[in-house]
């Protein structure tokens, strides 16, 4: 009896259209902000993880390309990595790396800074990505923000694919920021209606 | 005769839901977003969540029954 795939099983051509998109124009990037409100709205207004369950793609991609791929070693993900301390510990840096991306797109808008066409990776390397920038309508901060935006949005994929195979496909769910965030938000909603 | 069952350790389970993808008896559900729920009397002990679950929380236990 296998499952009848439902329109939201093909979620992952969103996910990897997004990541090509990055590469012709970096202001796609705020299309991601979708993948940021939309698992945090349901877990807010309907108190569970639907986002996780069903709709992320790239939770999709990874089980497509580390299943039916087979680009995944499948072994079991180290202890210390689904331990509450890690999971949580790195909500907390994705959060200030956040909002250190933030920051300094307030300094562009504000004219502080100049604006960097440059892409993250890792929080360490920077990648050129002036190709994908053919100006902004607004302020250079919009520009700041997408660049910014696409650096995170880049890194979670590397790390997801690298966790991805190592051990099994979908090792990224258990250190999503937005999947513990999520499932925070989920505790505490349900924790007053036993 | 000896029947198998899938038991959820859930202090350690994120609620991705992958086992939910995979369980061909539509027995796991994730109610609350918090932790993957299994219906005893659906399952069959197939294991296929087990192999799934990324943190490998989901182990197969023999039962009484």
């Amino acid at each position: 009896m296998k499952r009848k795939k439902k329109w939201y099983d093909f979620l992952w051509i969103v996910s990897l259209t997004y990541l090509i998109l990055g590469f012709f124009n970096i202001l796609f990037a705020w299309l991601g902000l979708l993948c940021f409100f939309i698992p945090l709205l349901i877990a807010i207004i309907k108190g569970n993880k639907a986002y996780c369950n069903k709709y992320c793609g790239r939770g999709q991609l990874f089980s497509l390309l580390g299943g039916n791929f087979g680009l995944s070693r499948k072994k079991d993900i180290p202890k210390w990595m689904k331990s509450n301390y890690f999971r949580y510990g790195f909500l907390i840096f994705f959060f200030l790396m956040f909002f250190l991306m933030l920051w300094n797109t307030w300094l562009v808008f504000d004219g502080v800074k100049n604006l960097s066409t440059a892409v993250t990776l890792l929080w360490t390397f920077r990648l050129p990505w002036h190709w994908a920038y053919h100006g902004t309508l607004f302020s250079e901060g919009v520009a700041q923000f997408a660049f910014g935006f696409y650096s995170v949005m880049l890194t979670s994929t590397v790390l997801g694919i690298l966790t991805m195979v190592l051990f099994k496909p979908r090792s990224w769910c258990v250190y999503c920021p937005m999947g513990t965030m999520t499932q925070l938000i989920c505790k505490a909603k349900n924790r007053t209606t036993p | 005769m000896v029947k198998r069952k899938a038991i959820v350790h859930i202090s350690e389970c994120v609620a991705c839901g992958c086992c939910i993808k995979v369980c061909p008896r539509n027995a796991i559900s994730i109610p609350k977003g918090i932790y993957a729920e299994i219906n005893r009397e659906l399952c069959v002990g197939c294991g296929k969540c087990t192999k799934e679950c990324p943190a490998s929380i989901i182990s197969l236990e023999v039962t009484e029954s």
